[in-house]
């Protein structure tokens, strides 16, 4: 049982969370390459270790926000609010 | 050695402590005319076919921890080609017409049963569904049969078919060639008719870099050293995009862990493998008696070979939602195998965009069925160096060129397929 940190509700369950995939993929322009775009879309670094990933905490208060955790472990490294990079950065 | 009855009796008058062992394990040479990385059903499918169908016996197969270690020891078993998409639907049958003949083929018993699989629907927009799926399946010359309640209710006695089931079952579509393989004796049998035709399979040797000069593979660094090769293929399943970045390469592909469970073993009960997409599950009885039962990802991110007790609950939940009288069993394993989820849902075998790299991977939940297909085609295109007509559709380019093969039509979200 994953036991997931809300930034906001403190440690939950993980059956009260929705996952969001890779958090580090960011949107292109609107004009941007088509290889910027295939890159956004489809193409993924898939680590095998940390990795920064969005989860919704939708049974929650129904904010999204970035887990790191361990891929290898599922040990869970931290969380911060979506508009952050790091815990303890100013929003 | 060829295995018949007349061996069988020879050895067990020697009380089966003289069986010649199935394959040879001998160190690395120090160049091969093809590498192949990964010693699951799909790599030794491909050396096998390397040397049979082309005559490329100079192959070596390099497989990090022990033969059939990872997903081949770690499915469900379960061999089908229901598929709708033309590309898949070809392509699944062909594999499913090589495991009817893969014990013939291989002189080795994979316990191929075509017991048939089917799937439940439960819903009039699931009939629908069903029926066009079967009719396209049969358009493509597949087996597909669609059943009614009170079919399913005789064919199947201990499923719930009653009105007030929690999901009621309204019918299922079966496709009565399709059924279970013994997992274990795939890689085996593989393995043995490879090393028979000279390939060298390779145990304990893990990959760790991947030698290219001039935009061509020139051989791999592993842990018993430099191996030299040009034609290098991967059929590492979870770990795809791993091996992949050790060649600068980003793939369309998540690794997410997917787990399954087994009951204690009982009498024969269930003779057929039964699905629901609605309720995300499967179930079959294998031959020691045990039932086999799996659901959905645990939906997110990992290479762990271990899920969490979430996913489990939600196929005990169904299972017992369908089959009310296995409510007593005791389960007895669950494990976690780690699923190569595509983009959209569909596996990339062909060239990579490196001059002598190829792959077969990016299985989602559907590599075991396709072993026989995939080292076959997976040979054929490093043998060629050239896809079949088979796997020309199944590119890493089709990503950017608009061409995905999205069965569900889910879009490109890795864990949705």
């Amino acid at each position: 049982m994953l036991l997931i940190p809300c930034p906001w509700c403190g440690s939950r369950n993980q059956v009260e969370f929705t996952y969001g995939g890779d958090a580090t993929v960011k949107r292109p322009a609107a004009d941007a390459s088509e290889a910027a775009w295939l890159d956004y879309v489809y193409l993924r670094d898939n680590p095998c270790g940390p990795h920064n990933e969005l989860w919704l905490h939708s049974a929650g208060c129904g904010c999204w926000f970035k887990l790191r955790r361990d891929t290898r472990t599922h040990d869970i490294l931290g969380s911060v609010p979506l508009d952050r990079e790091r815990s303890g950065d100013a929003p | 050695m060829r295995y018949s009855i007349f061996s069988l009796v020879r050895n067990a008058a020697t009380f089966h402590e003289n069986w010649p062992l199935a394959w040879r394990s001998p160190a690395p040479k120090r160049s091969y005319d093809a590498v192949v990385i990964g010693g699951g059903g799909h790599g030794l499918a491909t050396a096998y076919y390397l040397a049979k169908e082309h005559g490329i016996t100079n192959v070596a197969v390099l497989e990090k921890g022990w033969l059939g270690g990872g997903n081949t020891g770690r499915n469900t078993t379960i061999v089908r080609s229901n598929y709708h998409l033309d590309p898949n639907a070809h392509f699944y049958e062909f594999s499913l017409k090589l495991w009817e003949g893969l014990s013939q083929e291989l002189n080795f018993n994979v316990m191929y049963s075509a017991r048939g699989v089917l799937n439940l629907v439960h819903s009039p927009a699931d009939i629908d569904a069903a029926i066009r799926r079967g009719n396209a399946m049969r358009l493509n010359g597949i087996d597909a049969e669609f059943l009614t309640r009170d079919q399913i209710a005789a064919r199947i006695p201990n499923l719930d078919c009653s009105a007030d089931a929690r999901f009621p079952i309204l019918g299922g579509l079966l496709q009565p060639r399709g059924g279970t393989v013994r997992h274990d004796a795939v890689a085996w049998g593989y393995a043995r008719g490879a090393d028979a035709r000279g390939v060298d399979i390779i145990q304990r040797c893990e990959v760790t870099g991947i030698r290219i000069e001039r935009g061509a593979v020139v051989g791999v660094d592993t842990t018993q050293g430099f191996i030299a090769t040009t034609r290098l293929g991967l059929a590492v399943a979870g770990h795809s995009g791993h091996v992949a970045a050790m060649a600068g390469l980003r793939l369309p592909i998540e690794s997410h862990v997917l787990q399954a469970l087994v009951s204690e073993p009982v009498k024969p009960v269930l003779d057929t493998v039964v699905t629901s997409g609605a309720v995300h599950f499967y179930i079959s009885q294998s031959d020691k008696g045990e039932l086999v039962m799996g659901g959905d990802l645990d939906f997110y991110n990992s290479y762990a070979q271990r899920g969490n007790l979430p996913s489990i609950e939600h196929v005990v939940t169904a299972c017992l939602a369908l089959f009310p009288s296995f409510g007593r069993l005791k389960m007895l394993r669950t494990w976690g195998g780690i699923m190569d989820m595509t983009m959209d849902g569909s596996p990339i075998i062909g060239k990579l965009p490196i001059k002598g790299l190829t792959m077969t991977g990016g299985w989602c939940y559907g590599g075991f069925k396709a072993t026989p297909a995939s080292g076959w085609l997976h040979a054929y295109t490093i043998a060629r160096d050239s896809p079949h007509a088979l796997n020309e559709a199944f590119t890493l380019e089709r990503f950017a060129q608009g061409r995905t093969i999205d069965e569900k039509g889910a879009g490109p979200y890795a864990w949705a397929h």
